[in-house]
């Protein structure tokens, strides 16, 4: 708890004025609310020995007022202390998005992305009610407690003595029925999550449901969990349903004592009948913040533990970030080098590189093939830092890529992966979205170049049409086009193309191919390619396989050759033959 | 996170609601009972300020200690009855609520069974799923929390004005001045709020949806060095979600002090007004008292109302997202589900017998197992032609190997035999009948079918074979896994046939899972079997073993299988060769390669030329480096 404390109040303290003014205001519109039953009771006895009209009017103005104050600083207290938990919640969401941009690939693999949504949402919800209602009603809790007890004792020590012995049982009940609901709940949604996936099994699995006619089985499965979800249910309702009612007999049993040993004390002429009607509202004004206290004390228990798990994400070390010393140099030849490359992927038993020696001079184009898994694409991943290469093995310009700024070595390299991802936003924004400013004339331009254009301008409002859910629905092959422009357009010394024509078909893939040539003039490339078609002019072309090279050399030199590329030509040739007919 | 979001603005929808009464009929004598109740818990709540008068009239103000005695007693046992009603109502409400959304979401999930797979291919997983549990737990607020607390709420208010009548009336009128001003402050809140809250729902929306695609976008983020501007834009993003609710507190800041003071003036005006009675026209002081408690009580269920709304337009728009889901019509072929379906409803959910072997209405023969596709045309969007005026025969008895490149239309042959899918032209005969008059699970009762990717559920291996069928004995199961392979493995395993399957058989080989579903096969002992071989590359023991089982798996049995393996295509007596969804070539192998067409390129590019970079996936695993090379093949066609 003292940690959590510590972390927290970097935050809290930027808006320490509004909190000590809002929580000023809780105290404020508490007192003043405690003042109401003192006019109550002046008027009750007045009334009881006879009173003025005149002296009426004020006792109602004088209650008109209380309420007036106490509400314009219950206002002041809504708008700083649950206004600043919006503030809280709104930094803390930033700090969460700033760090997570931080984190490399390897962090979002392994479907984390629903985990990290969570802590986004629920869990911060839980710290902003601990920081928000919950530190506003510890206080409002407090406060009317120690100033009614305080009113209530002059008036009657003894009165307020008995009349007080049921409310610990009021805290401890909240508290307890509380702490069960809370643990039945979260045993619900426990069974919620198998049911869940239950379902998503079911769904997924249509086909095989349906041949072996198994929707029965499955129906009877489901009704299983189903049954079962319904009678922790009615576990939870069997505790939930006492909760309410046995606040409520409670409070009522407080009145009642108050009640009865008010009204004696009233007849054996030690309090007033004024004292005895402000003695019951102070009472019935006790019963929320005992109900309140329970509920604070679990507002702060989900509300650390939530805070925690968020933690949890903060604490995670960038693995791949600026080393000391990193520098960014004014110019960038695009000189690439790979030197007896190794490497391994994180968890995996066997490395996905070994001996790659690799020189591309700048300028120059060199094609990747080999089957799936040979290591092409961690090759291309390891020069833009996605995965960090080990040191010495991978160079730009003869300098070790790990030296360099990250931010400044991926502004020297424009990458086309192998599934393109778009953003919700217009065609002309995802066409740019990797340069800091282009004007529309580039945009096109670069479209052009990767053969998009055309059909760009057929969609309902050009280059302005939104992609994605609440737009237009780009077909795989448009998708990996516009990416193409994308990086045709960040115009970067070094190009990496990883089999980014692969939902394109073979003429239109020559044409894009052919206007690339043009533009690419003087930018190293290496391009990743299944199709000999697209590799055939690269200036070498390099056959992996099994994370080594097992080949190179120029189009013609390695069907003379006759290894595995001349194999692959001829099957690509058949395959033609095979469309054709 | 899109649309799903969205409110559909209205807050009531009378045939929605009617349509939800409908699932709340089987309760009906529950809910009267509940209604009873909650009438006369609201009753009874009205007796604590009269009581109070009591006291302070008849006890405290003419020292009679023993009516205030009484007076406390009564007030005690009123309490408890309050407390019993209130359990009562309570736990009854909510039973009823879990009872009605269990219904709701059977009658949802047997509807997802019934659905056409087409169904299936336009809607993503992620919807269905959120119609089955969220949307209902949505409904459950309103139908628990929702409807019986308004029903409370409103028989309170009645009660309590009753009460303040008999009392006294000219003060109910003073009270009553007030109500205009709470009716003003309450409505101008609601609307405000709403408007707030449906803002704040589509802003959180937007922040989830662009934090999502971040994540998801991650690297492409991280390549292009846009996390800058991205997290500028985020910052936008979240400044926008956190207006919109500073909007609402700001509403919330206003209307719960504002509220209060129309409750104080209310206080007041009694004070002023109703003293001046006490001291002229003679009302009691205990009756001022009780007022001023009355009219407090009366306040709070009108502040509750805007909640109410909240849960009530959520729940609308829920059910109307269900009922659509609800009345997308069922497939055809599901007529066997149904009747099952019905009985399991009629039953009250506990197990049916299976159904597996209902006959169809008119007499099923024998199943012999012969095939014909008649001149059959397929697209699965209505107009991209997937198959083209497919004709062949299959005998009874026959094995026939589909061969084709990807997308020639291979798999979706097999899917509309399996009546999957329906034709839009011609005609697919089993055993001279017509697909469209054999009862679907009859027909699927005969075939085994066996996927590419294999399809384990949650259970154990044996659970995983049985498939929930007929009462197969362990000596079924464990024969049929004997018959191909798959028997020794299960046995390593450390529970054996009782091994839990977890994450969907992660913890297996591909040759293992393909073995299963082969044994899976075997037990349901098909008369007809379809098979999409599976291409991806095993050890060569295990190879070994699958080649083998196949054969037995296809001995006796009507086979067509979508072959990938040479060994296979040597085992059939036919081959059909599709290409660009007709069917170009029929005959033996040798038949087939001395026409010289698109069977000898494929056979060379597929079976022969082995190291596919393009399809890796697709390649007979005897081509690896390890196994025979082209050489054994030849061999074999010398022979």
């Amino acid at each position: 708890m003292r940690e959590l404390i510590a972390r927290l109040l970097p935050y809290l303290g930027r808006y320490r004025r509004g909190l000590a003014w809002g929580l000023a205001c809780v105290a404020l519109t508490d007192i003043i609310a405690l003042t109401q039953p003192q006019v109550l009771r002046f008027a009750v006895d007045d009334l009881y020995r006879g009173v003025t009209a005149e002296k009426l009017g004020r006792y109602a103005l004088m209650l008109l007022g209380i309420a007036l104050s106490a509400g314009l600083f219950k206002y002041w207290m809504r708008e700083a202390v649950i206004g600043i938990s919006r503030l809280l919640e709104f930094d803390l969401r930033n700090d969460l998005f700033a760090h997570l941009q931080t984190l490399p690939l390897q962090y979002f693999q392994r479907g984390r992305t629903g985990e990290i949504m969570s802590r986004c949402t629920n869990d911060l919800a839980a710290v902003r009610m601990m920081l928000g209602p919950g530190l506003m009603y510890l206080v409002n809790t407090v406060v009317v407690a120690l100033v009614s007890l305080v009113f209530m004792l002059s008036i009657s020590p003894r009165l307020t003595f008995y009349s007080l012995l049921p409310m610990p049982v009021v805290s401890f009940t909240v508290w307890y029925f509380g702490d069960r609901i809370h643990r039945r709940f979260e045993d619900i949604q426990a069974h919620f999550a198998t049911m869940s996936a239950r379902v998503q099994e079911n769904l997924a699995g249509v086909r095989v449901v349906r041949a072996f006619a198994r929707e029965d089985h499955e129906l009877d499965d489901f009704h299983g969990l189903s049954s079962e979800y319904l009678d922790k249910n009615v576990q939870l309702i069997r505790v939930s349903a006492v909760f309410h009612p046995v606040l409520g007999l409670l409070s009522g049993v407080a009145a009642v004592l108050a009640l009865y040993l008010g009204g004696r004390e009233v007849v054996a002429g030690r309090i007033t009948l004024g004292q005895f009607v402000a003695f019951t509202v102070y009472l019935a004004m006790l019963n929320w913040p005992m109900v309140a206290l329970g509920w604070v004390i679990s507002l702060f228990q989900r509300g650390a533990a939530s805070y925690r798990r968020l933690t949890e994400i903060l604490d995670v070390e960038p693995e791949i970030r600026d080393l000391p010393g990193a520098f960014r140099p004014e110019h960038c030849r695009g000189e690439l080098e790979f030197r007896d490359l190794g490497f391994t992927y994180p968890g995996a038993a066997s490395p996905a590189l070994s001996g790659v020696s690799l020189r591309v001079p700048a300028g120059r184009v060199v094609a990747l093939v080999g089957r799936t898994g040979c290591g092409k694409s961690t090759l291309l991943s390891l020069l833009s830092r996605t995965f960090d290469p080990p040191p010495g093995t991978v160079l730009l310009d003869g300098v070790d890529v790990r030296r360099y700024a990250l931010g400044w070595l991926r502004a020297q390299i424009a990458t086309v992966p192998q599934e393109s991802f778009l953003f919700s936003a217009t065609v002309a924004e995802n066409i740019a979205y990797g340069v800091a400013h282009a004007d529309a004339e580039g945009i096109e331009r670069a479209a052009r170049v990767a053969g998009l254009d055309t059909e760009v301008r057929g969609f309902p409002r050009g280059y302005d049409t939104p992609v994605g859910e609440r737009g237009i629905t780009l077909s795989g092959g448009q998708k990996q086009r516009a990416t193409i422009a994308r990086a045709v357009l960040r115009a970067s010394p070094v190009l990496l193309l990883d089999d980014c024509l692969s939902s394109v078909d073979t003429h239109t893939e020559e044409s894009i191919l052919r206007r690339l040539r043009e533009e690419l003039i003087g930018r190293t490339t290496l391009l990743v390619s299944h199709r000999v078609s697209t590799v055939r002019d690269a200036d070498l072309i390099v056959v992996l396989d099994r994370g080594s090279i097992v080949e190179r050399g120029t189009h013609d030199e390695l069907l003379r050759h006759g290894g595995r590329y001349a194999e692959l030509y001829r099957e690509q040739q058949l395959e033609e033959e095979l469309e054709a007919s | 996170m899109s649309h799903d979001d969205e409110l559909s603005g209205k807050g009531y929808d009378h045939r929605l609601m009617r349509r939800l009464l409908g699932y709340l009929r089987p309760y009906r004598g529950g809910l009267a009972l509940a209604g009873v109740l909650v009438m006369l818990d609201a009753l009874v709540g009205l007796a604590g300020p009269y009581l109070t008068k009591e006291a302070i009239d008849n006890g405290i103000r003419h020292h009679d200690l023993g009516h205030l005695q009484r007076v406390a007693m009564l007030y005690l046992a009123v309490l408890l009855v309050g407390f019993g009603l209130g359990y009562l109502h309570n736990q009854l409400m909510q039973r009823i609520g879990q009872h009605v959304m269990m219904d709701l979401r059977m009658s949802i999930f047997r509807h997802l069974q019934r659905l056409p797979l087409s169904f299936y291919d336009r809607n993503p997983i992620g919807r269905l799923m959120t119609r089955v549990t969220n949307d209902v737990d949505t409904l459950n607020e309103l139908v628990s929390a929702g409807v019986v607390a308004l029903f409370g709420d409103l028989f309170a208010l009645i009660g309590i004005v009753v009460a303040m009548v008999n009392l006294n009336a000219e003060l109910l009128a003073v009270t009553f001045s007030v109500l205009p001003l709470i009716v003003v402050v309450s409505l101008t809140f609601r609307l405000k709020v709403r408007r707030s809250f449906r803002e704040i729902r589509s802003r959180l929306a937007r922040l989830n949806a662009f934090l999502n695609e971040n994540l998801t976008g991650m690297s492409t983020v991280q390549l292009l060095n846009r996390e800058q501007r991205n997290y500028e834009q985020f910052r936008d993003v979240n400044a926008s979600h956190r207006d919109a609710n500073l909007q609402a507190v700001h509403y919330h800041a206003v209307f719960f002090p504002l509220l209060e003071l129309v409750g104080a003036l209310a206080v007041s005006l009694i004070v002023w007004y109703g003293g001046r009675q006490v001291m002229w026209t003679g009302i009691t002081l205990g009756t001022l008292v009780a007022f001023i408690q009355y009219t407090q009580r009366f306040f709070r269920p009108i502040s509750d109302l805007s909640e109410k709304y909240n849960i009530m337009q959520q729940a609308m728009a829920s059910a109307e997202r269900i009922f659509d889901l609800l009345d997308t019509p069922v497939d055809p072929a599901a007529a066997a589900v149904e009747g099952a379906a019905e009985r399991a409803a009629a039953t009250d959910g506990r197990p049916v017998p299976a159904l597996r072997g209902r006959p169809a209405d008119g007499t099923p023969g024998p199943f012999g197992g012969c095939i014909e596709f008649d001149h059959v045309w397929f697209a699965y969007d209505g107009a991209h032609w997937v198959l083209q005026d497919v004709s062949f025969t299959i005998q009874a008895g026959e094995k026939v190997a589909l061969v084709g490149a990807t997308g020639s239309g291979k798999t979706t042959l097999t899917s509309l035999l399996m009546r999957f899918y329906e034709p839009q032209r011609g005609v697919i005969r089993v055993d001279g009948r017509p697909l469209a008059e054999w009862d679907a699970g009859e027909l699927r009762r005969h075939v085994g079918l066996v996927l590419q990717d294999v399809f384990l559920f949650s259970g154990t291996i044996e659970s995983n074979l049985r498939m929930g069928g007929p009462a197969l004995s362990r000596a079924e199961v464990e024969r049929a896994a004997r018959e191909v392979h798959a028997h020794e493995f299960i046995e390593r395993l450390r529970d054996g046939y009782a091994a839990e399957v977890r994450e969907r058989g992660a913890t297996l080989s591909a040759g293992e899972k393909q073995l299963l579903s082969f044994a899976r096969a075997l037990a349901h002992a098909p008369r007809l079997l379809i098979l999409d071989e599976a291409t991806s590359s095993v050890d060569t023991h295990t190879e070994g073993l699958i080649q083998d089982a196949l054969l037995r798996l296809m001995h006796g049995r009507t086979s067509l299988v979508i072959a990938h393996r040479l060994s296979t295509i040597q085992h059939v007596d036919r081959i059909v060769v599709l290409h660009h969804g007709r069917v170009r070539e029929v005959g033996t192998h040798a038949e087939l390669l001395a026409l010289q067409g698109i069977y000898s390129r494929l056979y060379r590019l597929q079976y022969l030329g082995g190291r596919s970079l393009r399809r890796p996936a697709a390649e007979p695993p005897w081509a690896a480096e390890d196994g025979p090379q082209g050489g054994d093949v030849e061999t074999w066609l010398a022979g």
